[in-house]
């Protein structure tokens, strides 16, 4: 049975590797990246590795591809040309795979919970990497949280919209637009600013 | 229990299709997801080695590659969104400016 789950999830990893560096499209590169996760995450489950078969489902099919797509569909990469055709397909592929979950969520009701023949320790893989580490690895663990805090920081940085060379991009065009605003609205008292603050929002 | 070789074979065939990615495509977003494909065979050959020697120390490692690969995804992302700001295109090729 193991050998047999570890041959499909195998061949689909493989082939939904080649698929996103074959496929023309971005955004599907980027769906086939998501489904090599998945079953990559199905393969640690396989070894025994629950944590990281969690992990890699929730950091990278979760966090980093929603990452991706974002990017992706921010810089309007994605041009998505199809009939209706495929449309359709896809539509016919969605509904069979609706009926599959329903058949398959029936048929778990109407056999009952299954008895497990030996139940799992408590916590298990979890338990165990938890307590290592917070042990043996508590250094690294704390560097850790310095890299992801100095990736912030610097994504942040670079995404922020500085002046180009090439001349005033859209995110310096509200800063150059306040300055004329900013003596409008502070001092409200005086009476030769209100002309000019009528005619700014005029 | 699945056997070591198989398990090393894959990660191998994965990161060689990670490679072949990273060498023939040109759109740096493809490039970059086939770096995590990379990453990702890494950490299947660690805990493939963390089954066989029965430790859990692999998978340990595993974790610190997924911190990094989400620190360098959030880094790379920026560069490319920063780069298409500047030159509106995405493809390696026409950024050359560093080029001798």
């Amino acid at each position: 049975m193991i050998p047999l789950l570890f041959a499909a999830f195998a061949a689909v990893l493989v082939v939904s590797s080649l698929l996103v560096i074959l496929h023309r499209n971005p955004v599907t590169s980027a769906l086939f990246l998501v489904l090599a996760f998945c079953s990559l995450a199905a393969l640690y489950l396989l070894l025994g590795a629950e944590f990281v078969g969690m992990v890699q489902v929730i950091v990278y099919a979760g966090a980093i591809m929603v990452l991706f797509l974002f990017v992706i569909l921010y810089l309007n990469l994605g041009h998505d040309v199809e009939g209706g055709v495929q449309i359709a397909l896809r539509r016919g592929l969605g509904w069979v795979l609706v009926a599959e979950g329903a058949m398959l969520l029936a048929r778990g009701l109407a056999l009952g919970p299954e008895t497990p023949q030996s139940p799992p320790p408590p916590g298990g893989n979890t338990r165990a990497i938890g307590l290592l580490l917070y042990s043996r690895y508590l250094f690294p663990f704390e560097i850790t949280s310095l890299v992801l805090l100095v990736a912030m920081v610097g994504a942040i940085v670079i995404t922020r919209g500085r002046t180009t060379p090439a001349g005033p991009t859209r995110a310096a065009a509200p800063r150059a637009a306040a300055p004329p605003a900013a003596p409008a609205a502070g001092p409200p008292d005086t009476e030769p600013a209100d002309v000019p603050a009528e005619e700014v929002h005029a | 229990v699945i056997p070591l070789p198989w398990l090393l074979l894959l990660s191998a065939v994965v990161f060689a299709i990670g490679v072949v990615g990273v060498l023939v495509r040109r759109n740096a977003l493809v490039i970059f997801m086939s770096v995590e494909l990379m990453l990702n065979a890494a950490n299947l050959a660690f805990v493939a080695f963390a089954r066989h020697l029965n430790s859990l120390d692999g998978q340990i490692v595993v974790f610190f590659v997924m911190t990094v690969a989400a620190a360098e995804v959030a880094v790379g992302l920026a560069i490319i969104v920063n780069l298409f700001r500047l030159r509106e295109t995405v493809f390696v090729d026409e950024v050359n400016l560093l080029k001798g």
